[in-house]
């Protein structure tokens, strides 16, 4: 129609695609750059406990409506998805950081190192995600440092794993083969050859771990191991309000597990977008 | 057609040794994996700054006094080395003692069984419904790769892996059990029947939730997966040709399709035992269900160290098995993989 040829064409979608998928990760980014900033500015005083305005139901002036304390629920889920993101933030940056250093070690570091690290991965593997943050969280003994150490901990195996992979494949090249034959070190291929190579998939690996690292987060502060009652985090916020459930106040639990829902798909997209950027042949 | 050629049987046999040898070394990597856990959980326990004596004692602070902490942490044997409170632990645990839960006063062998039951019960139930559903959504979605139902379900299955297990059963809770009032709130049983009066309905009715959460929860990998499959297959050559002969519909599906991603299938489902697990501590949280999860967080809470200790050990053993079985299932069922097992010897 437009003379084009089917090359053409294909060119054309690709970009098009590819245009799609920035502007999708531009407004993905900024969305949770809004949430983290109005949970850091918000006005505290809309959390004070306000008697007079208990126990309403979702309206303009309080979208979430209040709980039985009268504080707004909006506020409150603000603030609780901003604590969330920034918990969700270290520990998937812990997680992936282990992972990057198992992966190198064990493709670059010998047959024994191999060995341990797939050791290590079988372990980790090997209990139930949810259980190893509990014990982690009683070894901490609860609160912010358990909950990222936990989620730290157990996420970085898969990651791992496919980066080993990769680095497998890199030590064949005959780029890496040159290097070592020219003498230099393990330590230096692995830094200056392997790791420029691998930051992609790190990257992406770190930004699909996020909802998962976000999910657990909001599971074990649920379950009243993670941060305390006092913070305002999202696993709090819907605790309480199973104990209102029976009495009608259903916008307790309904409005901000959305909202966490809701975030939690956003950094899901932002994953996917990135590596449809970053590896369009592969996805 | 019965008879079978010389070299056939030999395969047969070298492949029957061959599992015998793999299952063996199964059970020994389960026994090293089980003695490393122990070990490490046993250590990091030793690391917690929760008190066991006051987590023993718990709201009765005011009425023991310091010399009876002493009397107990003594009992207890708390300031002897961590290695010799480790080997008096793993005597006992051989000879099959595991210990005595602080929060429920009895054997964690005894806590154990009686809520693995439950939990078994609940994860069972959801396991069927996750498989048996989780892979006729990804049928249908990969048989109609682009049209308006597929992109209805995989929409459905990527909202439902990013929602927490929790909230979509205080959703159920809310809608089902407060507003319809269809189900109880919670619990594994009626409250105020004593429990020999407890009826298999009643069970079942209170697990109809729970169980309800858990294979929502765990529909959405089994079908974004058995789709993928089933698009790869009908992009495949012999699709092509089949389609060329003039088979069409679920007819092909099921004569090309099925068994192909029949198997992958499965094995996710085998594999996904973990996930399962961690769910079911989830769900029977919100509904108040007496099994192992809820035992978990009971013990983590309260610093049960025993009962911990056994149900990670426990949680292990569970996701090992369903590793194994999903190898086992790629040995059996796929005659490649079996040739291939006997080729080595």
């Amino acid at each position: 129609m437009n003379g084009l040829g089917a090359k053409g064409r294909v060119f054309l979608r690709e970009r098009n695609m590819r245009r799609r998928s920035a502007a999708m990760i531009v407004i993905c980014l900024m969305l949770l750059f809004a949430v983290v900033l109005c949970g850091a500015l918000a006005d505290d005083e809309r959390l004070a406990a306000r008697p007079e305005l208990r126990n309403q139901p979702p309206s303009a002036a309080f979208w979430f409506g209040t709980d039985w304390l009268g504080r707004d629920m909006f506020v409150r889920t603000l603030k609780g998805l901003a604590t969330s993101i920034q918990v969700g933030l270290a520990g998937a940056a812990v997680s992936s950081l282990i992972a990057a250093a198992a992966g190198l070690i064990a493709a670059t570091g010998g047959k024994t190192a191999d060995r341990i690290v797939s050791w290590l991965i079988d372990l980790f593997l090997s209990v139930p995600h949810l259980v190893t943050l509990i014990l982690i969280a009683f070894v901490c003994g609860g609160g912010l440092t358990g909950i990222v150490v936990g989620i730290g901990l157990t996420h970085w195996p898969g990651l791992a794993r496919l980066l080993r992979a990769e680095a497998l494949q890199l030590k064949s090249a005959p780029f890496v083969q040159v290097s070592a034959k020219l003498g230099r070190s393990k330590y230096w291929i692995a830094v200056r050859h392997m790791l420029p190579h691998l930051a992609p998939q790190w990257l992406i690996g770190f930004l699909l771990m996020f909802p998962h690292a976000i999910l657990h987060e909001a599971s074990i502060t649920f379950l009243g191991l993670g941060l305390s009652p006092h913070e305002p985090a999202i696993g709090i916020i819907l605790n309480e309000a199973m104990r209102y459930l029976s009495n009608g106040m259903w916008w307790l639990a309904i409005c901000p597990g959305a909202a966490l829902v809701f975030i939690v798909r956003l950094f899901g997209i932002l994953g996917e977008r990135v590596r449809l950027l970053a590896e369009p042949k592969r996805s | 057609m019965t008879i079978m050629t010389g070299g056939r049987m030999r395969g047969m046999k070298s492949a029957a040794v061959n599992t015998g040898t793999w299952l063996l070394n199964k059970l020994l990597r389960l026994l090293l994996l089980l003695a490393a856990l122990s070990v490490i959980t046993f250590w990091m326990m030793s690391l917690s700054p929760i008190d066991p004596v006051q987590a023993y004692i718990g709201a009765e602070t005011m009425r023991v006094g310091p010399a009876q902490r002493e009397a107990i942490a003594e009992y207890w044997g708390l300031y002897d080395p961590m290695h010799e409170r480790f080997t008096r632990w793993l005597s006992a645990m051989l000879s099959g003692d595991m210990g005595t839960s602080m929060i429920y006063r009895a054997p964690v062998a005894e806590v154990i069984g009686e809520k693995v039951k439950h939990s078994l019960a609940l994860m069972c139930v959801s396991w069927l419904i996750t498989g048996i559903s989780g892979f006729l959504i990804g049928v249908v979605a990969g048989m109609n790769k682009g049209r308006w139902i597929d992109r209805i379900l995989t929409w459905y299955c990527y909202a439902i892996a990013s929602t927490p297990a929790f909230w979509l059963g205080l959703l159920l809770l809310a809608v089902f059990a407060v507003w319809l009032g269809w189900f109880p709130v919670g619990m594994g049983v009626p409250a105020g029947v004593p429990a020999y009066e407890v009826t298999l309905a009643d069970r079942l009715h209170h697990m109809i939730l729970p169980a309800l959460t858990l294979s929502l929860i765990g529909l959405a990998p089994i079908a974004l997966h058995t789709r993928e499959k089933l698009i790869g297959v009908l992009d495949s050559e012999y699709v092509t040709y089949a389609r060329a002969r003039g088979e069409r519909g679920f007819a092909l599906v099921r004569r090309h399709g099925l068994r192909n991603i029949a198997l992958p299938a499965l094995t996710l489902q085998f594999t996904s035992f973990g996930e399962l697990f961690g769910g079911a501590v989830i769900a029977e949280q919100v509904f108040s269900y007496p099994g192992l999860g809820q035992a978990a967080v009971d013990a983590g809470l309260k610093g049960d160290i025993p009962l911990l200790m056994g149900i990670v050990l426990c949680s292990a053993v569970f996701v090992f098995v369903g590793n194994t079985v999903a190898d086992l299932l790629y040995r059996f069922v796929d005659p490649r993989m079996r040739r291939k097992g006997g080729a080595e010897s």
